[in-house]
């Protein structure tokens, strides 16, 4: 039987009503007293120097405040990176300044050279138009490894080159794993690229930022996923203002799949001009100025070599991956082919031995950062695409070859510096396989070619590390922050519980999610529990939500404070049933005393600690509130396998995508249903991924897939109904809920799922193809059938 | 976008001339023409609306000629002419999603003629006249390259007929992200010939495949093209298909639409 | 500057607005109805259908001084009488057809409309219907499995578990 509620139930989202009644509060919805609007006067060329910049004519120009240059920004820091990274010389990474308006320089298309500022947008808009820019052109760069020939033009001119890093990971295990593939029987090698894509959540950023005067108080409100790290970055590194006296608040915000983790220039620029101007100053992107201006996600291009033995067991794996980071070091860009890549090479395999180098190179492009599985799903999709080249070249079933490989006794320690603690993915292959019907697959080929279409299957198996992250190791690692997360758990004088979180939510469900658990713990109704997020004013300083972290780090966080506040109603119950603290019991909503049949219930306890007449106020302060920072020991390990069967127009080249199966094992799960939505919306970005979006830039640096009419979003006709499952749990071993996060795991899984479907119906076809780069376009299908 | 002045004539005559105005321009559904101001690319003083004007609505057939007004949207002509022309009525059923057909036109499409745009092929491959507030323009004579009609400045098209083939169908193969034709291809069997309209592909705009029509004119059936080549040389080449490609779909494209003609 | 009024919702709604305002400006900032959502600037995204006339249209498309006179419904006016969820409403939050909200208005309007002119449409044609709104969290899955629902029909079969 389902539950009905708590944990295991799929209870129905408590904000769906404001949503569906068009009652949600997006940041566009708020407009202040009195507030002016921003226009961004943005580059059109990809990298040039700026020889005169004239606003007079716009600064007088009708409703125009005032006019903002780079000049204006002399002084004040520029936006910062999170996570440095040092070479495989033990060097830190080369770090280029970030300036919130272009200095004296643009390095790519959508560089924001001026802000205008005026009465309404139009206005901006207009003046704008006014403003001349003296651009002295410079050749593009473009290609990364172009980039990095030494007579290359170099997008930052006080750096040594355009190379960021040359990272080496295990650098010592080089040698080792070179050796290996001297002796290895068989070697399969593959060239592809990640390709670039744009993170697209529907809502565009929005930024406003407010001044009080009379408390010297900034207010930011913005359209983000972590509210308190933005008012860190933004107060501590770019305007100087302390914590104290900056309010960051990030209320519904629709969709960020990362895009929205990052500090950009235009909160900084709000937050700013409002203070300069004693006026609430209000952004909001058009999706045009989007593709310009958010950071985008991926390219990375990639030589990937395995070594096999004769029975196919893997003996060692090397790969050289060329980063993109484009014109500048958005927030966590530098750790994203790193830590958040390397470290997932062993996938879910036994492999001894394994060398990753990673090149990350500037050129003149929009910056690159995390997007949804940021760093995983590159892993993933080199390792199961060359797994799957190398089961063809040596005539061993894909499906047997990654069996015979598996990692099946835990914990398990990769020779990338991660530690499994738990998994079986025989189970999740096993179920993938059957949800499938994979061995039904020649009777459905058999009717796909009766209509003179070419069907092929693909499976993928992946593992990705998510619940960001031990603070320890990463900053260890070169992180720049921690990476906890925390919780207050107010409980009311009548019972009811107010959970303040440091994490947000922007379509994962929290405010329904986050009750279940608690109510569970003390046995009280869902309703009781209300979530607030998203507003640095009313949470503990919290580090948001990204990395598949919610449940497993803030709501671990959750539990702990919630079981401090059990701790403490205990003693109070035990004052007052005059027991001993130890023999008082919480169940359903009431606390008994053991072997008795005294009982006292939850909202009792709860008013005697506000209300302490009767009360052991010599022991315990009065009321009932605690906060719990929670760190986690080790990252969690979701891992899945996936089956997809696609239909091939051999006239066309189009590929449909007939079946979609996934079973993942997350752990303990919360809210199936919210699960179960989040592997949807993974999956539709990943098969989106390996079918549709594709980022473009011309040679000189336009941005060619610049809007809907040429990037490719997903639409509801391009996928199919999914079978997701995650029947197969094991628990994670080192958090209180024993849950492992959902979030990124459909677009880390499925797109080498489909690749190696289209390869192997291409091959069933007739045609020698062992590769296709993303998107599957038709026109890329074709071609490799020419 | 820059500002305008909007103008919602209820007669043809109101409309005309309201369109003598500097800088004026008819304003169809608006699907195109309010994106592409948007961007500032376009920067009209006034627009005149043809939403009001009854007298430019609508879908008749008489003696086998379908007469729609010229501002019919999309999804009157996908309803109402699909007893008499439905391969007119299964390309308006497909041009952009169903909220945009409420709105689009026929004759702001036409006039519009973006290479990528599908009636213009259905007015090549069935024949028949453009009409005007001052003229009829042949099928034949109305595009002149992409985005360039026969239309003079402050012309409007008051209605489009069409000589209803005998067998006619449209097959589209969208362009993944807008779901514009990457290739569409309206083919139409008249009594004495067949007509085979193209569009999405040409750097021209919108043009009949001669040399199919013939084939198809003595068989009709997908065969009859099967020795047929169509040249890239002037095929649209972007980062969703190069010429060879929409070339390969001009072929595969007018064999499926002689297969589902109907 | 000219005023403008319409219907919104079943109730006279005037306002100012310039030749070149926008439905949906004219709904967000001069009603101050913010439901009704823009995430695109190419009439592709969706986020942005209401009912002009009882037709979906695309309020970012379509002018102001265009919809002068008419009848408009917005997400804001499709609640039953008593406040609570209609049909389409509830079926996508019995089937967790959304996650952040914010397509979620355009949706329900589409479904609306697609459901007046065909009240039991199979899976495909409710895929084919949504062309164009565009949703970036569900993968569609539950949107599509909350429209047949709400129309009435079995989504047991509808692929899920």
């Amino acid at each position: 039987m389902p539950k009905d509620h708590g944990i295991g139930a799929s209870s129905k989202r408590r904000e769906d009503v404001r949503f569906l009644t068009g009652k949600g509060r997006y940041t566009d919805d708020i407009n202040i007293r009195g507030q002016a609007y921003v226009h961004f006067l943005r580059s059109d060329v990809a990298h040039g120097k700026i020889n005169g910049l004239d606003t007079s004519a716009a600064e007088s120009a009708p409703g125009v405040l005032r006019v903002f240059t780079g000049a204006d920004f002399e002084g004040v820091g520029g936006l910062p990176c999170g996570w440095q990274v040092t070479d495989r010389e033990g060097n830190p990474m080369q770090e280029p300044a970030h300036p919130v308006l272009a200095q004296g320089k643009v390095r790519h298309v959508g560089d924001p050279i001026a802000a205008v500022v005026a009465e309404t947008y139009e206005q901006a808009r207009d003046a704008a138009e006014q403003i001349t820019v003296d651009i002295e052109e410079l050749p593009a760069v473009m290609d990364m490894k172009a980039a990095l020939k030494p007579d290359a033009p170099k997008v930052h001119e006080d750096l040594t080159s355009n190379l960021c890093y040359d990272w080496g990971f295990v650098e010592e295990n080089r040698e080792a794993t070179n050796a290996a593939f001297e002796k290895a029987h068989h070697v399969t090698t593959l060239e592809l690229v990640n390709q670039r894509l744009v993170a697209n959540p529907m809502e565009p950023r929005v930024a406003i930022g407010d001044y009080a005067a009379h408390s010297d108080e900034s207010t930011l409100y913005t359209t983000s996923q972590n509210p308190h790290v933005i008012r860190l970055l933004m107060g501590a590194f770019v305007l100087g203002i302390p914590e104290h006296k900056l309010r960051v608040v990030a209320p519904d915000v629709g969709g960020g799949f990362g895009s929205k983790i990052f500090h950009y220039a235009e909160e900084a620029f709000c937050t700013f001009a409002a203070k300069a101007l004693k006026r609430p100053v209000k952004w909001v992107s058009s999706r045009s100025e989007a593709f310009l201006s958010d950071a985008q996600g991926r390219d990375h291009v990639t030589r990937i070599e395995l070594a096999l033995d004769a029975e196919g067991h893997f003996q060692a794996l090397r790969t050289e991956t060329y980063a993109n980071m484009g014109a500048y070091l958005s927030t966590f860009s530098t750790s994203v082919p790193t830590w958040l890549h390397g470290t997932l090479m062993a996938g879910n395999y036994r492999t001894p031995l394994i060398y990753v180098n990673v090149k990350a190179v500037f050129t003149n492009t929009v910056p690159v950062d995390a997007y949804r599985g940021a760093g995983r799903p590159e892993a993933t999709f080199q390792l199961e695409r060359v797994i799957d080249k190398a089961a063809r070249e040596m005539g061993i079933d894909p499906v047997e070859l990654r069996r015979r490989n598996f990692v099946t006794e835990f914990p398990y320690a990769t020779p990338v510096a991660v530690e499994y603690d738990t998994g079986d993915y025989n189970a999740t292959l096993d179920r993938a396989l059957e949800m499938a019907d994979w061995d039904g697959f020649e009777a459905r080929a058999a009717e796909s070619a009766k209509k003179g279409l070419w069907r092929g299957r693909g499976i993928n198996s992946y593992i990705e590390a998510c619940g960001i992250a031990p603070s320890q190791l990463v900053g260890q690692l070169g992180a720049r922050a921690g990476l906890y997360e925390s919780a207050t758990v107010r409980v009311n004088a009548t019972g009811g519980l107010v959970v303040m979180t440091g994490s947000h939510s922007h379509g994962q469900g929290h405010e329904t999610a986050f009750p279940q658990v608690i109510a569970d713990m003390i046995g009280i109704d869902e309703s009781q529990v209300e979530i607030v997020h998203g507003d640095t004013a009313n949470t503990p300083m919290g580090m948001g939500t990204y990395g598949s972290r919610s449940i497993a780090v803030g709501g671990s966080a959750m539990v702990r404070a919630a079981e401090k506040v059990i701790a403490k109603a205990k003693k109070i119950a035990a004052h007052l049933m005059e027991a001993a603290p130890e023999d008082v019991e919480l169940k359903d909503g009431q606390f008994s005393v053991a072997g008795t049949d005294k009982s006292i219930a939850w909202g009792d306890v709860t008013l005697a600690a506000y209300v302490p007449h009767n009360y052991p106020l010599d022991e315990i302060e009065p009321g009932l509130e605690e906060t719990a920072f929670y760190d986690p020991s080790n990252f969690t390990y979701p891992a899945g396998a996936y089956v997809c069967e696609v239909e091939v127009d051999p006239e066309t080249g189009k590929v449909r995508v007939d079946r979609f199966a996934a079973a993942d094992d997350f752990g303990n799960v919360v809210n199936p249903m919210i699960v179960e939505g989040q592997v949807h919306g993974g999956l539709a970005q990943g098969i989106g991924q390996a079918l549709l979006e594709g980022c473009t830039y011309d040679e000189t640096g336009q941005l060619l897939s610049a809007s809907y009419m040429d990037y490719a979003m997903p639409r509801a006709d391009d996928l199919p109904s999914f079978q997701v499952d995650h029947s197969c749990q094991t628990p994670c071993t080192h958090n209180p809920l024993g849950v492992k996060g959902c979030g990124e795991a459909g677009a880390i899984g499925s797109p080498p799922a489909l690749v190696n479907a289209v390869v192997d119906a291409l091959q069933r076809g007739g045609k020698d193809v062992t590769h296709i780069d993303m998107p599957l376009s038709p026109a890329r299908v074709w071609a490799a059938m020419q | 976008m820059y500002d305008f002045e909007l103008v919602k004539p209820k007669s043809v005559d109101e409309a005309v001339s309201a369109l003598a105005a500097e800088d004026a321009q008819p304003l169809g559904g608006g699907q195109t023409l309010i994106p592409t101001m948007k961007q500032r690319l376009a920067a009209p003083a006034v627009l005149v609306s043809t939403h009001d004007i009854d007298g430019m609505k609508g879908v008749s057939t008489d003696g086998g000629v379908m007469t729609v007004g010229g501002a019919t949207t999309h999804g009157t002509v996908a309803k109402e002419a699909a007893s008499a022309f439905p391969g007119l009525a299964g390309l308006a059923a497909k041009i952009g999603d169903p909220a945009v057909r409420n709105r689009g036109t026929i004759g702001g499409s036409l006039a519009n003629n973006d290479p990528a745009a599908c009636y213009p092929a259905a007015l090549l491959a069935a024949g028949g006249t453009v009409v005007t507030n001052a003229r009829e323009i042949a099928a034949d004579d109305f595009f002149e390259g992409m985005f360039t009609t026969a239309l003079e400045e402050g012309e409007l098209i008051t209605v489009v007929k069409f000589n209803i083939p005998e067998k006619s169908n449209y097959q589209k193969f969208e362009q993944p992200a807008s779901r514009f034709p990457l290739v569409g291809v309206f083919v139409a069997k008249h009594s004495d010939e067949v007509r085979v309209g193209v569009t999405g592909a040409s750097e021209d705009g919108v043009f009949r495949w001669t040399e199919a029509e013939q084939a198809l004119s003595s068989n009709f059936s997908a065969e009859a093209i099967s020795g047929l080549t169509v040249s890239a040389d002037g095929m649209i080449g972007d980062l969703h298909g190069t010429p060879d490609y929409r070339a390969h779909l001009v072929k595969v494209m007018t064999g499926r639409a002689v297969s589902a003609a109907e | 500057m000219s005023k403008i009024s319409m219907t919104v919702n079943g109730k006279p709604a005037s306002g100012e607005a310039e030749g070149r305002t926008l439905l949906v400006e004219f709904l967000r900032g001069e009603l101050g109805l913010t439901g009704t959502h823009v995430g695109c600037d190419t009439s592709q995204c969706g986020a942005c259908v209401v009912h002009v006339n009882g037709e979906a249209v695309k309020a970012c498309t379509m002018f102001a001084g265009e919809a002068d006179g008419a009848e408009v419904t917005t997400i804001e006016g499709m609640a039953n009488p008593d406040g609570s969820l209609n049909a389409i409403q509830q079926a996508f939050q019995d089937h967790h057809g959304l996650q952040c909200g914010f397509c979620t208005p355009g949706m329900v309007m589409s479904a609306a409309a697609l459901l007046k002119d065909n009240p039991k449409p199979s899976e495909a044609e409710v895929r084919d219907y949504l062309e164009g709104n565009i949703c970036r969290c569900t993968g569609y899955h539950n949107i599509v499995k909350a429209i047949m629902a709400a129309s009435g029909q079995d989504v047991t079969a509808i692929a899920a578990e």
